[in-house]
């Protein structure tokens, strides 16, 4: 039976090549993810590990609480007193003090060197201990006074080399330094793009204002003592503010932002992986399904020659089985291409990730290949158990048809209950109460996988009439072709319905995403109108990364300026958690407008030393009204008590403010080096190029600072969610490529199935191109179904989660949906190439031969 | 018909066929000449083997011959590419198979009116209604295939292949696929074709029943035609492939 199984597929070799291409394309990325994320983690393991390498201890700033990374908090520096201190120690061999912070490099041209979103890195190195350096020399010397190292990267991508000048930004206006040296991070040219650049302590500590501060203190031991004993002995003399860890315990610690990193990338494209491989599902499904009912006389002579329902059934399920493991592996090693090609691209678009050779491990081979044959076992037990209702008589007799199984006719039924079980789930999901993150997402998935399938059940009543009514233009317009597409389009609703499906899931995940998206640039487009009532706004050249408070203060120096709003941003602990908190100036009271539950917006610039506001649902939260006393415990361990003057209603589409928001004046007092998330500003006349060539001019020294009129700021800060998803599209599109194959697969069965049909079609006097344009416009018909179904239910689960998220208001993508209706039509046609070429190429004699 | 009653509408000279090359070549035709004369039924009879199918399809532009010439509605069609063969069999020729070859999903209507259809052109109503009547069908036109017997569909096979008004007709096995009885009214049916519509018929049978219909039998064997009879008895005809199967 297995030979037979093993034959058979070999005698089908197109249909299996074309069904197992649905499963291939789903473990790729699946094994793909694995590789390219295992092998950044290894990279990142090196890199930490280098960096504290004959390090056996670290002394570090303590915040008060944990941190999130790019809050624009950061954890406070200490006295440098204690660096001699801690070198006296008895086991103390050498402890070298050091100072990072943001730098920010400008090219010969007075730009500022960004490559994406990446960060610029700045930190102070010690020539006499390069053993201690984070940064690797790899030309030129170590940076003297007015000297810079840079990395090799930004070095070869601008043409810089030793001895050039550069301008470097921290938190001043730019400074001219000479280049000394190029430098590695650890032992590769960059992570993630970012610029880096290490000057001499003096230098650096001046430059992040951190003067008689340091941000780190690395200790080595006396040979034959151990980083624990070390460690104890620097505990008893540290001072408040200040913690100590062994060396390595210090690279765990900074090896937990990219280990988040790393570990969301891997579930974010996994994700896609799996989306592919459940649309792959619907393919092999369906594929199979057809198969069957083509081999329904060859499965009737075995059940003639002696075969039982249980062998039938065997052998279905060992081609699938042969099948999925021949597609799995396939695409396990596709994978590491992808990975490959994936390091490739982040590099291309200035993202390079750390490589230091790809990670192939087990664990990789074992979830690919299980995903994969679980997959194609699955979507292969209901084909398997219609080849056994195949019944022995159909080896003789003309047209006999496979009986409909027992649960046959509570198919629609079925479909219901499976389609509102998952919606049911979906709203628990999403309205639940008290439900966890992993519960939410559990439930919402869930919900969906069965939403997918309930609706690809569902769908297969209404197969006539979409087909009539999508396949009318064809039928108006494209002759008789046109006529017979429609006709063969519905004549199996089952099988256009599942075909469709694969596709459906694509395009209502796609457009899920864009109404989202369309709905959140709509709403936000709508805040910044209504809050933002100045003329200019500042930000950083990546319109995201809180600014150096300097350049602020500099353009408010320009000539026609009326009022800066600055908004600070960071963190604090409030009411015992972690909060989003901001700092504004009193030049906000001009600039921002905010609806007042309490109080009025004059409040925005009367805040003072110790006057704070909250938002809406935070002063309900925690019982706050006017004169409410909130207590701020800031990252450098300072307790104040601040007092409610106002309360806000942020619109919908959100507020540049945290829940709680305090003056400038107070937030600067408690934090090192201070930084702008945005500022507003007001000028006489209101945008005009003479306004705009003041700004320029006094922004020139902050080459890392850029302004924007209210309408160019809306669009810089909508960019970054157009660039995220693009990503986004790109991936669906792998499901959607997958559902194309589908469609191949169906098209190629069909024009097989009726091959006798086609050919009769030729002999009385269809030409080639009606015979192409015939399969095309079926094509097209079904992947407009599948658009259809997909765009409407894709509009509908938007529908529901902005219904949960109140930030934000429904917008219907419109352009979108008509650029995915286009989309689908051209996958349609794609698709349809090789099939309509398959079938023009019939011999009409087929038709008189063929059985 | 244009052509008038006698003069040849297909005429095929030393037409070979063979398949494969070295010792796997079979000669199917080896050097046929046949003219079909213009509003008569010509059967083809022959074993099993004997080319008479290859000699339908190649009259009928469906397959290539080796070397000869075929000329149809007084074309050479040999050399015609596939578009223009495609045209001379929407303008000249009509099928009649032996599975009906119906689309299941049009109705008996829509299949008959297919190849009118298919080329763009309207259905002359008047014409059709006569059609549907000489054929028998008129209650049935719109039934699918499904829900005719088999003598209907074949009917409607039938009014498929007039209703262009072709030069010719092929017909493969027309009966061969029904029993008896149904087979004499589509034999009956395709006779009135010739006889009052004026229709020139080309049938590939190997019932001696079915041949006797004929104006003219041509009996093919090992890809020669090595008989003609005309105006033969099903008695004569079977006595004929007798004769020819025993040599």
């Amino acid at each position: 039976m297995i030979r037979f199984s093993l034959k058979g597929m070999m005698g089908r070799k197109l249909r299996t090549a074309l069904t197992a291409l649905a499963v291939i394309l789903g473990v790729t990325m699946v094994s793909g993810t694995f590789v390219l994320t295992d092998s950044i983690d290894k990279a990142f393991d090196a890199i930490f590990s280098s960096v504290y390498e004959g390090t056996d201890a670290t002394i570090t700033g303590r915040s008060a609480f944990d941190l999130s990374d790019g809050s624009g908090t950061t954890a406070p520096p200490f006295d440098e007193s204690l660096q001699p201190e801690v070198a006296a120690l008895p086991d103390v061999a050498a402890a070298i003090g050091g100072v990072a912070g943001e730098a920010q490099l400008v090219g010969k041209n007075g730009k500022a060197i960004v490559f994406g979103g990446a960060p610029n890195l700045g930190f102070s190195v010690d020539p006499t201990k390069p053993e201690f350096n984070t940064l690797t020399l790899e030309q030129g010397s170590w940076p003297a006074d007015g000297e810079v190292v840079i990395d090799v990267a930004t070095a070869s991508k601008k043409d810089l080399s030793v001895g050039d000048q550069i301008g470097v930004q921290a938190e001043g206006p730019v400074e001219q330094f000479k280049i000394s040296g190029l430098v590695k991070f650890g032992s590769v040219d960059t992570i993630g793009g970012a610029t880096l650049a290490g000057f001499n302590l003096p230098t650096a500590q001046q430059l992040f204002r951190k003067v008689g501060k340091l941000d780190q203190i690395r200790v080595a031991g006396k040979p034959g003592v151990s980083s624990s004993q070390l460690v104890s002995e620097i505990e008893a003399i540290l001072p408040e503010g200040t913690q100590v860890r062994t060396g390595a315990e210090q690279a765990t610690e900074d090896a937990k932002g990219t280990d988040e990193f790393i570990s969301f990338l891997r579930y974010f494209l996994l994700a896609f992986g799996v989306i592919a491989l459940f649309v792959g599902a619907f393919v092999i499904f369906n594929s199979l399904s057809i198969t069957i009912a083509q081999r329904t006389r060859e499965l009737a002579t075995l059940r003639t020659l002696g075969a039982s329902r249980r062998q039938v059934r065997f052998s279905v399920i060992v081609e699938s089985l042969v099948m999925g493991t021949l597609a799995s592996i396939i695409g396990l090693f596709l994978g590491l291409a992808l990975a490959t090609g994936l390091f490739k691209l982040f590099d291309a678009v200035g993202f390079t990730l750390p490589n230091s050779g790809l990670i192939f491990s087990t664990r990789t081979i074992i979830v690919s290949l299980l995903l994969g044959i679980t997959v194609t076992l699955i979507a292969s037990i209901l084909p398997a158990f219609k080849a056994t209702r195949v019944p022995p008589i159909a080896a003789v007799r003309e047209g006999a048809t496979i009986a409909p199984g027992r649960f046959a006719r509570f198919r629609t039924p079925i479909a219901a209950v499976i389609t509102l079980l998952g919606f049911a789930g979906l709203l628990w999901g999403l309205f639940g109460p008290d439900l966890e993150t992993t519960q939410i997402l559990l439930f919402m998935i869930l919900g969906m996988v069965l939403v997918f399938i309930g609706v690809a059940m569902l769908s297969a009543p209404l197969i006539p009439g979409l087909t009539g009514i999508l396949g009318w233009p064809g039928a108006r317009f494209g002759g008789a072709a046109g006529a017979l597409a429609r006709d063969n389009a519905r004549r199996n609703p089952q099988r256009t319905a599942s075909t469709a499906a694969a596709l459906m899931i694509g395009l209502a995940l796609v457009t899920l995403v864009a109404t989202l998206a369309g709905s959140i640039v709509q709403t936000f487009t709508g805040a910044v109108d209504k809050v933002f009532v100045g003329n200019y706004a500042i930000t950083a050249q990546n319109n995201f990364s809180p600014i150096p408070i300097d350049a602020a203060a500099a353009a408010a120096q320009a000539p026609g300026v009326v009022a800066v709003g600055n908004v600070r941003t960071g963190e604090a602990l409030v009411f015992g958690s972690t909060e989003f908190a901001t700092a504004v100036d009193p030049g906000a009271a001009k600039v921002i407008n905010l609806d007042w539950v309490e109080g009025s917006n004059a409040v925005l610039g009367e805040l003072g030393k110790d006057g704070a506001f909250v938002d809406e649902d935070y002063a309900k939260k925690h019982d706050l009204k006017i004169g409410s006393p909130v207590e701020i415990t800031f990252a450098n361990g300072t307790t104040a008590t601040f007092t409610v003057k106002g309360i806000f209603d942020p619109p919908s589409g959100g507020s540049p403010f945290g829940v709680v928001t305090i003056s400038a004046e107070a937030w600067d007092a408690q934090t090192s080096s201070p930084k702008n998330l945005y500022s507003f500003v007001r000028m006489d006349g209101g945008e005009s190029e003479a306004n705009a060539a003041a700004l320029e001019a006094a922004l020139k020294p902050f080459p890392n600072a850029k302004f924007a009129t209210r309408g160019q700021f809306v669009t810089n800060q909508i960019s970054g969610l157009k660039s995220i998803l693009n990503v986004l599209y790109v991936l669906l599109g792998l499901s959607i490529i997958v559902s194309l194959f589908g469609i191949i697969n169906t098209l190629v069965l069909s024009v097989f199935e009726r091959t006798r049909e086609i050919g009769m079609l030729r002999a009385i006097g269809m030409n080639r191109r009606q015979t192409r344009r015939m399969i095309r416009h079926e094509s097209v018909i079904t992947s407009m179904i599948g658009a259809l179904i997909g765009i409407v239910l894709g509009v509908i689960l938007a529908g529901l989660l902005i219904f949960k998220i109140d930030l934000i208001d429904f917008s219907f993508p419109t352009s979108q949906v008509i650029i995915f209706a286009i989309a689908a039509v051209l996958v349609g046609v794609v698709a349809a190439i090789f099939p309509a070429r398959r079938a023009a190429k019939l011999n009409p004699l087929e038709a008189l031969h063929y059985e | 018909m244009e052509n008038g009653n006698g003069s040849a509408v297909v005429v095929a000279q030393d037409v070979t066929r063979q398949y494969g090359e070295g010792d796997t070549r079979v000669d199917a035709l080896r050097g046929v000449s046949v003219d079909v004369p213009s509003g008569k039924l010509t059967a083809v009879m022959g074993p099993s083997g004997s080319g008479k199918s290859t000699l339908m399809h190649i009259l009928a532009g469906l397959d290539k011959p080796t070397a000869g010439s075929v000329v149809v509605a007084g074309k050479e069609i040999t050399t015609l590419g596939d578009s223009e063969l495609t045209k001379l069999r929407r303008e000249h020729i009509g099928f009649v198979f032996q599975f009906f070859n119906l689309l299941p999903m049009l109705n008996a209507e829509e299949n008959i009116l297919l190849p009118l259809t298919i080329a763009g052109v309207k259905p002359d109503r008047a014409r059709f209604d006569e059609l549907i009547r000489s054929v028998g069908l008129g209650d049935r036109l719109r039934h699918r295939p499904s829900e005719l017997s088999g003598g209907q569909q074949q009917r409607v096979a039938i009014a498929r292949a007039l209703v262009s008004e072709p030069d010719v007709v092929f017909a493969d096995e027309p009966t061969g696929n029904l029993d008896s009885k149904t087979g004499g009214e589509i034999l009956e049916l395709l006779r009135h074709a010739v006889r009052d519509l004026g229709q020139t018929v080309v049938m590939v049978t190997h019932e001696a029943r079915a041949a006797a219909i004929a104006d003219r039998v041509l009996f093919l064997a090992d890809g020669n035609i090595v008989r003609e009879l005309s105006g033969a008895s099903a008695h004569e005809i079977a006595a004929t492939v007798e004769e020819i199967s025993a040599q």
